[in-house]
């Protein structure tokens, strides 16, 4: 299998997912430019990657411009075939404006934005993202966004439940939701979500910047690890 | 075009003499327009005519610089195996003072477009920030939005914070500072130099439209700041990240084309001051007609468009015949690139606009080390100087309950934890940041494809250079030696950002000249050469100026970043030692300053050598693997540092107090060049006799998170903790 991973103009978390993947999990890695639509050398093996950032300045809603560029049809008809699709922080937004996931991207409960290590802890392992993680173990993986509170209708968040569609949520370094663990105020605490078919993954946490031992966390490896076996 | 008069040049901040000079030189009398070039391109910021002649005596040559303060648009350093690294800080104190989130925002911008436009690219930024006090409502605002401004440009442009240092003083009550640096990798010998040469060259403007903010902001940098300010506003520019990032992609795409002659970002004086130096660098001149600049609005003048100073902008002199590769790439990144001009025989700038010559100048005549005037100011010791050699001591009468004392400390907004502020940083991006989960006193970044590390601190304790210039000079390059030395780096260079009162004034000019004296005999020590920086004169309000604050930032390289040093201890029952000497003295510390209320006090001791000896020791104890943490003694002293080595896993120490000295000076005191280290017991012989004549005390022991001091029980270091990290927040909530 390989990666495409799409850039934006204003990506800037691109190089660190090619990076990731290439360098640290010994992957095959393309970048595709958001003005080109061609994916005729993707199959559904394959996995295209959103990465963070703010593809367009995000002077407007995160994502709202993003899912306009030409590649975006494309990654949609991808997605709608079955091809794995992850959209980490800016690209879960874009994941969400495009409709490829339900739901939507707040901004910050506090109104700021933040960046730390949190703490993941998986809800199921019944997608490929978290198919090699331990429900019982809490993983440590960095977030930095203004606008990651995640927010749904009830009605969706039946759904959501329904489905097994919840990947993770935030959680203390004990792996419970015990004390002030939520850093955005999402719903349910909920920090990603996959589609019904299970085949796009969006989160806002950045594994890609946990996979490097110079960086001291490779906490994020196992969640790629997921998608590259199976 | 109407002539210029008198008055309203002394209007745009030029002098009666300044515009004689002008008349004399030109031979006539400058119309308006040339007037408002000469204004901008000789103010303090773009000419640093009251400084020019104290920062050439900085040492600034060494083996590894690449390129040398005043040469380019930054400095660049070599940092083996074909790679360099530069790196340069400059303020935004002025625009911040007025408009704190665009005024901080647009310093980030502008810094990092100086690294850029060298053909690096940025992998970390560092700040420096200083407030007024922190209860007074307006602090509360200006810390808020300089913060705010700070995330909104960095985040987006896509270059982690890594670093930094935000301290609170009644001197920076009016003039805040805000002190940013940018740190870039290279490839060595495959730089971007800010030049123009090659008669019918094309001279391009990319980036953003040309607008009418910031118009004159280099003048409005260079005069006191007071009640009239506000009224500056469209001077403070507003900054677009966005197009910066897109900017910055462009110019790396360039890189690898061969069309590029030179570049220069359009910083202070916009198009006025890019094509004058890139012309006086190159002897050459420039032919440019404003009527092709994009502008953001109709009607713009000549000298507004000359003066402008809107961000994202860059001056391209391409060679002629590959216009096209450039328009191609800036196409792609869907970025305006218009041609407004070309290289010209002889070194006169001639600007068109609606058929007239609006301005025909000698470009040579505008520029710094050309025609640019160079003044030597009066100086007079202050006169407070003999406060602070009245202080001792013995004035100050011991306290009796000391953990008391320490649990106020640990909460003072100097020391306690700045968890609010960089929380709202990315420090993150370029997955280079190495000091996330393991940090040390200098941030450690990862050179990508490399084993290499780049240490990277940025410091000033500006009570210090108030209490005697010239120590708080040499204390402030050492700090950030130390710092870096702690981290097993070796210090390489230094970038500095000079920010002081008005240098009109005689006793601030004192401080000036002294403390660059200080910063020169510790650089030449250190072989650290100054690369670049600015000067940030008139930081001074009708209540006086502020601390003087030669802010420096400091570069150092390991080459392999595995062996790197943190600063927290790693296990209980680790040899806790100071290495360096405990002094009886409490001058100039948080201590004396916040908890006694005394404000003023000698420079705490300080000694080149012995400051020089212990940091090589701690660089030989990192290499030679005999340590398991190291961290200076800095702000707050002792019992400070102590806590932040023991917080990070939860451990604590247990401490004895020294024979002879106070116990409020062993613990708070400030006296300079020391270093905690903590050594596994089964080391210890190795590591005192591999510490030779280098003296060292050994002071106690980890313990799993009790704190003990000369066998009394204070509680744990989560009891410090809490308020260390809370203060901040709560004080701002």
């Amino acid at each position: 299998m390989k990666f495409g991973v799409v850039v934006f103009p204003g990506s800037n978390c691109d190089q660190d997912m090619h990076d990731a993947l290439k360098h640290d999990l010994g992957q095959e890695v393309e970048m595709l430019w958001h003005k080109d639509q061609d994916l005729s050398s993707f199959t559904t093996d394959d996995c295209i990657v959103l990465p963070g950032g703010f593809s367009f300045g995000d002077y407007l809603r995160c994502g709202a411009m993003a899912r306009f560029s030409p590649i975006m049809q494309s990654v949609i008809e991808f997605a709608n075939k079955g091809g794995k699709v992850l959209g980490v922080c800016n690209g879960f937004q874009v994941l969400c404006e495009a409709q490829l996931l339900p739901g939507a991207l707040l901004a910050n409960d506090h109104q700021k934005f933040i960046c730390k290590n949190v703490f993941l802890k998986p809800e199921s392992r019944s997608s490929l993202i978290t198919n090699k993680l331990d429900t019982t173990q809490a993983y440590k993986i960095p977030i930095a966004h203004g606008e990651g509170r995640f927010y749904t209708d009830d009605e969706t968040m039946k759904n959501l439940v329904a489905n097994d569609q919840i990947l993770f949520t935030y959680c203390n370094e004990k792996g419970t939701a015990d004390g002030d663990i939520n850093p955005n105020g999402s719903i349910q605490n909920i920090a990603g979500i996959t589609n019904k078919a299970k085949n796009v993954f969006g989160m806002m946490p950045h594994p890609e910047r946990a996979t490097n031992d110079v960086l001291g966390n490779i906490d994020g490896r196992k969640f790629f690890e997921g998608i590259i076996n199976n | 075009m109407s002539l210029a008069t008198l008055e309203q040049a002394k209007q745009l901040g030029l002098t009666e003499d300044e515009f004689k000079a002008i008349e004399t030189h030109i031979g006539r009398v400058p119309n308006f327009t040339e007037t408002a070039v000469y204004s901008v391109m000789w103010s303090e910021h773009c000419s640093y005519k009251n400084s020019i002649k104290y920062l050439k005596k900085l040492p600034k040559t060494g083996s590894r610089v690449l390129a040398a303060a005043g040469e380019e648009n930054a400095g660049l350093i070599d940092i083996g195996d074909g790679l360099a690294c530069s790196f340069k800080i400059e303020s935004h104190n002025h625009p911040s003072a007025i408009e704190p989130f665009q005024g901080a925002a647009t310093g980030v911008g502008g810094i990092h477009r100086d690294i850029f436009t060298m053909g690096a690219r940025p992998i970390a930024t560092l700040n420096s920030l200083r407030f007024g006090k922190l209860e007074d409502a307006k602090t509360k605002h200006l810390l808020k939005g300089v913060v705010s401004g700070i995330g909104h440009y960095g985040n987006c442009f896509g270059v982690p914070t890594v670093a930094g240092e935000t301290f609170f003083d009644e001197s920076y009550n009016t003039n805040p500072l805000v002190n940013a640096m940018s740190v870039g990798i290279a490839q060595a010998g495959k730089t971007l130099s800010a030049i123009s040469y090659g008669v019918g060259n094309p001279v391009f403007i990319v980036g953003s439209d040309t607008g009418k903010d910031g118009i004159g902001g280099a003048s409005f940098a260079s005069a006191d700041i007071d009640e009239d300010s506000a009224k500056d506003l469209p001077a403070v520019q507003v900054g677009d990240p966005f197009q910066e990032k897109k900017l910055m992609e462009a110019c790396m795409e360039l890189l690898e084309t061969d069309c590029i002659i030179g570049m220069q970002d359009m910083g202070a004086a916009g198009i006025a001051c890019s094509t004058s130096e890139m012309s006086a660098k190159g002897e050459h001149g420039m032919k440019i007609n404003l009527d092709k600049v994009p502008t953001r609005q109709d009607d713009m003048l000549a000298w507004e468009m000359l003066c402008s100073e809107s961000q994202e902008r860059m001056l391209v002199v391409v060679k002629k015949g590959y216009e096209a590769d450039m328009i191609r790439i800036f196409d792609k990144w869907d970025i305006h690139c218009e041609e407004i001009g070309e290289v010209t025989e002889g070194d006169n700038l001639e600007f068109h606009h609606q058929g007239e010559i609006v301005a025909n100048l000698s470009a040579d005549h505008l520029v710094l080390g050309g025609g640019a005037p160079v003044y030597d100011r009066e100086y007079t010791e202050p006169k407070y100087m003999e406060q602070i050699n009245a202080f001792t001591i013995d004035q100050v009468e011991e306290p009796k309950d000391l953990q008391a004392i320490a649990k106020q400390i640990v909460a003072l907004p100097n020391i306690c934890s700045k968890s609010w502020v960089y929380n709202q940083y990315d420090s993150m991006v370029g997955t280079a940041n190495a000091s996330t989960n393991a940090p040390s006193d200098a941030a450690m970044l990862r050179v990508k494809g490399s084993d290499k590390g780049i240490a990277a601190s940025v410091d000033c304790n500006s009570r210090f250079v108030y209490a005697n210039p010239k120590v708080g000079g040499l204390i402030a390059v050492s700090e950030c030696a130390r710092n870096i030395s702690c981290t097993g780096a070796l210090p390489l260079a230094i970038t500095n950002c000079l920010n002081f009162g008005n240098p009109y004034n005689p006793e601030v000019y004192f401080q000036f000249v002294k403390a660059l004296e200080g910063m020169s005999e510790a650089c030449v020590k250190f072989d650290t050469p100054v690369t670049g920086g600015n000067v940030s004169f008139y930081n001074q309000s009708p209540d006086g100026a502020v601390n003087p604050t030669p802010t420096i930032g400091m570069i150092g390289l390991l080459e392999d970043i595995e062996t790197r040093m943190t600063l927290d201890f790693k296990n209980e029952g680790d040899l806790i030692y100071i290495i360096g000497t405990s002094r009886n003295d409490i001058n100039s510390s948080e201590y004396l300053y916040n908890i006694h209320g005394v404000k003023h006090s000698p420079t705490p001791h300080f000694d080149l050598q012995e400051e020089f000896a212990i940091q090589k020791a701690v660089r030989d104890l990192v290499a030679n693997k005999q340590i398991n943490s190291a961290h200076d003694v800095s702000d707050g002293g002792l019992f400070v540092s102590l806590i932040e080595s023991a917080k990070e896993r939860n451990l604590g120490f247990d401490i004895s107090y020294k024979e002879g000295i106070r116990k409020d000076a062993f613990l708070f005191g400030e006296s300079q060049s020391r270093i905690i280290v903590s050594v596994s017991a089964d080391k210890q012989s190795d590591f005192e006799s591999a510490l030779g004549t280098i003296n060292f005390e050994k002071i106690g022991t980890v313990t799993a998170g009790d704190i003990k001091v000369d066998g009394a029980s204070w509680d744990t270091t989560e009891d410090f903790v809490k308020p260390y990290a809370l203060a901040l927040e709560e004080a701002l909530a």
